[in-house]
């Protein structure tokens, strides 16, 4: 394939055609933050955290899913794009409990973001109330504090726990577990606004609904907002400790496909499977053997 | 089972007309029958819960067949809506639940419902289980009316009101009043479907060629140049075409689309057929808002009577030529009107806006070629067709022709729709319709919407055109002219302007999903006095909120989400003034 080339913040970068704008700024090595990118998920561009300015364009772009065009001169730490990066950064902290989104700190620390300028958070609403919220109708705000997603933790089965006050909604789950992957559709975008929210159908819990437990919404989740019931419970408990764990790679053993594995362990014990993106067999994705069948290792010992 | 895959996707866009059915009949969409219809037309019911729970008109959890939406939004506020509301709580009890006096019926506050010239306004729907759900616009509305509305049982339904139509010029608007909307014969007879002929005689390069030279530009907000889209069309080799008119009108103190679709429905169905032949596209989509019953009704009986006299369908109007029209509710969305949302809704998806580009005349409805364009935009086509672009443009400024229709609401005389030339000065329009009501002083005027901007009224003298209003950094938008005389309060209508964005947002992306509730919050302390930090501090901030909001957002909406409010608080102390 042909290359194109863009000038990126005074320096000419080549890359081939078809690339995006952000495989183009990470080639020239400028350091890009990125929420709902994925490289195993189609792009769906709702974070805008990845914007640049591109001469000739009203409105930033989003660097993740615009394509590298010949002769395109893109900005990307202008005063435009630095406060939009910004905002966006401030927007999610101030509403989101983001506190196990490594990333999403970091980035926050670089732009020197402040969440706290929209005034405290709101006390957490009444249980269910998001859940319950209606489409176009919302109560008028006192202004006094910030609103959040506050929301009770979902525990309804063994394996994993999703606590919506740490949703970003980034997508990237709804995309693992429909077509992008698992082709379960068990969960989606539901409601609209600040109230849009990730859910089954009726918010039914997980046993009812179409679920898997293949766990790649867990693979995918960027802010511990969807978690292996292990984990969770260990961090409740503070005895979850990444110092302590070992991380080793293996074939998972339950079938003859071959997907990797990389585990973890903390004190002998398996708390945690993922399986690497890079992964030609599984891209990240597994299924309920490969991701939770060692917790019957555990059991049976 | 895994659904997905072609065959799923053969059915999806059912989904909206079949959650409309549901809510038709019994007023809400219950989790039964939410599976039921995910069986029969293989959606993954989580993915149909995320459309249904995206629409404001249905419900998810259980509600009263009978539904009072009242209208609270920024015109009929000015005309006492929040105490109308208040009202109705105290006797009629919370908005969504069951009334104390008739569990089967509910009140509910709406947006801007589209009939601001008879501010406040009103919507009774009453689900019918037999799928023929009553839905009755209820214009200049107090307390005793809407209740009886509510709770009397036989009551007789209210005769549709007509709309005031006025103004200097009458091309548009020409046969509103004047003909029976149900009747094809009186539509031929007032000159109706020769602009048709004529459209097929010159072929789809004539008529590009007379729009081209009309210089006609889109009415539903971004004055896009027609001609352009209509020939990128044309050109794409990827087939089918679509055509999408575009009726969602929701922009709050726009009611132009609807007057042309309940009194003209046939020249909706001509101009679309003209547009379609432009374009090649054989399938037509006509998305109407769901708070527009009696526009959907007739508009469906025109249709019908249309392909029943040949002039929709396969050979139209005696030519080879095939071109068919379906209708689609929207269900309470305003990003819906946005064509991207549209086609996403249409599909059988969440009203969520595409990222562009890839742009519509590329990659549209169902991934291909489409054209979309405004229902004024449409109707202008018959003229240009009709007489040539030559005569069209010898109307308004060099660089807007033709009319222009003006949405009169708020504080005047003579609330109603004007066409007047495009170039038109504001000060002559608001003259027109009689002035500041009563005789009071003007405080401002919101242009455009509530996308739009407010301006003073030493900016009055501003020639209505694309240009001109820009000249002010200012946008005719949707048309819309509302007055606010001295005694109205600004800074509450700039709060339910900010209310307005918050409940509109699609949710996707960060910068509106965020920004909108953070510009609300910040309006709310500074109209309470009770600023974080300094006053100016809260400026600064709702300046960068708005800036990240017009720069990072994905569309139109968050784009423009705080240009009403920033106007008027660089040109009006709003909130100082108490
Ligand atoms: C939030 C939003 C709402 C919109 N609503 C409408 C609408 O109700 N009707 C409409 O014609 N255009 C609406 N538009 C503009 C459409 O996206 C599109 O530009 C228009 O339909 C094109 O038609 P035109 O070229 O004839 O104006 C909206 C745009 C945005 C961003
Ligand atoms: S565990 Fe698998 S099937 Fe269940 S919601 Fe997550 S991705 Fe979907
Ligand atoms: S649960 Fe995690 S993966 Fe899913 S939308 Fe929220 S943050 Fe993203
Ligand atoms: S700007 Fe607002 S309405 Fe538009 S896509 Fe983003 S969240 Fe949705
Ligand atoms: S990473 Fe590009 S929009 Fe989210
Ligand atoms: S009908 Fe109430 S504001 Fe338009």
């Amino acid at each position: 394939m042909p290359d194109v080339t863009i000038e990126i913040d005074g320096k000419a970068v080549s890359v081939p055609e078809g690339a995006t704008i952000l495989a183009a700024c990470r080639a020239a090595g400028i350091d890009t933050p990125t929420l709902c990118y994925l490289e195993n998920l189609t792009p769906v561009n709702v974070c805008r955290v990845c914007v640049v300015e591109l001469e000739g364009s009203r409105t930033l772009v989003p660097s993740c899913s615009r394509q590298a065009e010949s002769g395109m001169k893109v900005k990307t730490d202008s005063a435009r794009v630095r406060t939009s990066r910004t905002m966006v950064l401030e927007f999610l902290a101030s509403s989101v409990d983001v506190s196990l989104a490594d990333d999403l700190q970091r980035q926050m620390r670089r732009y020197g973001a402040q969440p706290g300028r929209y005034g405290p958070p709101a006390p957490p609403p009444k249980a269910d109330q998001r859940d319950a919220s209606v489409a176009g109708h919302h109560d008028p705000p006192s202004g006094d504090a910030a609103h959040t997603v506050a929301q009770p933790v979902k525990r309804d089965n063994e394996l994993y726990v999703r606590d919506y006050t740490k949703c970003i909604l980034c997508y990237k789950c709804v995309e693992a577990c429909g077509s992008d992957a698992q082709n379960t559709f068990a969960i989606a975008v539901a409601g609209r606004g600040f109230d849009a929210r990730i859910s089954t159908e009726h918010a039914v819990p997980l046993p009812d609904s179409a679920c898997v437990y293949c766990g790649n919404c867990i693979g995918v989740c960027p802010t511990g907002a969807l978690m292996f019931v292990t984990e969770h419970d260990r961090r409740a408990q503070g005895t979850w400790d990444p110092s302590r764990q070992n991380k080793g790679e293996t074939i998972c053993p339950y079938c003859g496909v071959g997907c990797n594995l990389e585990v973890s362990t903390q004190d002998g014990e398996i708390v945690k499977v993922m399986s690497p993106l890079e992964s030609g067999v599984t891209n990240g994705h597994l299924c309920i053997k490969g991701r939770f069948g060692w917790q019957f290792v555990g059991k049976r010992r | 089972m895994a659904v997905g895959g072609d065959q799923a996707r053969a059915q999806r866009h059912r989904l909206l007309p079949a959650l409309h059915g549901l809510s038709d009949r019994i007023g809400w969409i219950s989790p039964g029958a939410l599976n039921y219809v995910c069986e029969r037309l293989r959606v993954p019911p989580a993915d149909a819960y995320g459309v249904a729970s995206f629409y404001a008109l249905f419900s998810t959890t259980p509600r009263a067949p009978q539904i009072l939406h009242v209208c609270d939004d920024i015109a009929c506020r000015l005309a006492g809506a929040e105490e109308l509301c208040a009202q109705l709580e105290q006797k009629l009890g919370p908005p969504h639940e069951p009334l104390p006096q008739q569990q089967s019926a509910c009140w509910t506050r709406s947006p801007c419902l589209g009939m601001c010239d008879r501010a406040p306004a009103a919507l009774f729907i009453a689900a019918d289980p037999g799928g023929s759900p009553r839905g009755e616009p209820l214009g200049e509305v107090d307390r005793p009316r809407l209740e009886q509305a509510l709770l009397s049982e036989d009551r007789p339904p209210a005769q549709p009101a007509r709309a005031t139509v006025a103004g200097t010029q009458r091309t548009l608007l020409r046969r509103i009043g004047k003909i029976d909307p149900e009747s094809i014969g009186d539509y031929r007879k007032a000159g109706g479907f020769t602009a048709l002929r004529r459209a097929i005689e010159i072929g789809p390069a004539g008529i590009i060629h007379e729009v081209d030279v009309a210089k006609l530009t889109g009415r539903g907000g971004a004055a896009f140049p027609t001609a352009r889209k209509w020939e990128a069309v044309a050109r794409e080799p990827a087939r089918p075409h679509y055509l999408i008119c575009n009726a969602d009108e929701s922009e709050p103190g726009t009611f132009k689309d609807r007057v042309i679709m309940e009194e003209d429905p046939f020249a909706v169905i001509e101009a679309m057929t003209i547009a379609a032949i432009a374009g090649g596209c054989e399938r037509g989509y006509l998305y109407v808002r769901g708070e527009y019953p009696l526009a959907s009704s007739r508009l469906q009986k025109a249709i019908d009577e249309a392909r029943a006299a040949g002039m929709l369908g396969d050979g139209i109007c005696g030519s080879p030529l095939r071109f068919d029209i379906e209708m689609r509710r929207g269900a309470g969305a305003y990003i819906c009107g946005e064509e991207t949302a549209l086609f996403n809704s249409i599909e059988g998806l969440r009203g969520e806006p595409r990222n562009k580009p890839p742009f519509p005349v590329r990659k549209g409805l169902f991934g291909k070629p489409t054209i979309v364009n405004n229902v004024e935009t449409l109707a202008n086509v018959i003229e240009i067709v009709a007489k040539g672009g030559e005569a069209f443009a010898s109307v308004g400024t060099p660089g807007s022709t033709g009319t222009k229709l003006f949405c009169l609401c708020g504080h005047i005389a003579r609330p109603g729709l004007y066409e007047v030339p495009l170039g038109t000065m504001l000060a002559e329009l608001l003259a027109l319709a009689g002035g500041v009501r009563g005789g009071k002083r003007l405080q401002a005027v919101l242009l455009g919407g509530a996308a739009g901007s407010f301006l003073t009224p030493a900016e009055i003298g501003v020639p209505l055109s694309f240009e001109g209003a820009r000249a002010i950094g200012a946008t005719l938008g949707s048309g819309v002219v509302m007055v606010l005389d001295e005694t109205a309060d600004l800074g509450g209508i700039l709060v339910r302007i900010a209310a307005f964005f918050r409940d509109e947002s699609c949710g996707q992306c960060v910068p509106c999903r965020v920004g909108t509730v953070r510009q609300e919050e910040l309006l709310h302390r500074l109209r309470r006095g009770r600023p974080l930090g300094s006053a100016t501090q809260e400026r600064d901030l709702l300046a960068q909120i708005g800036q990240v909001m017009r720069d990072a957002s994905i569309c139109g909406l968050g784009q423009t989400a705080s240009s009403a409010i920033e106007s008027a608080l660089s040109k009006f102390e709003v909130f100082n003034r108490a």
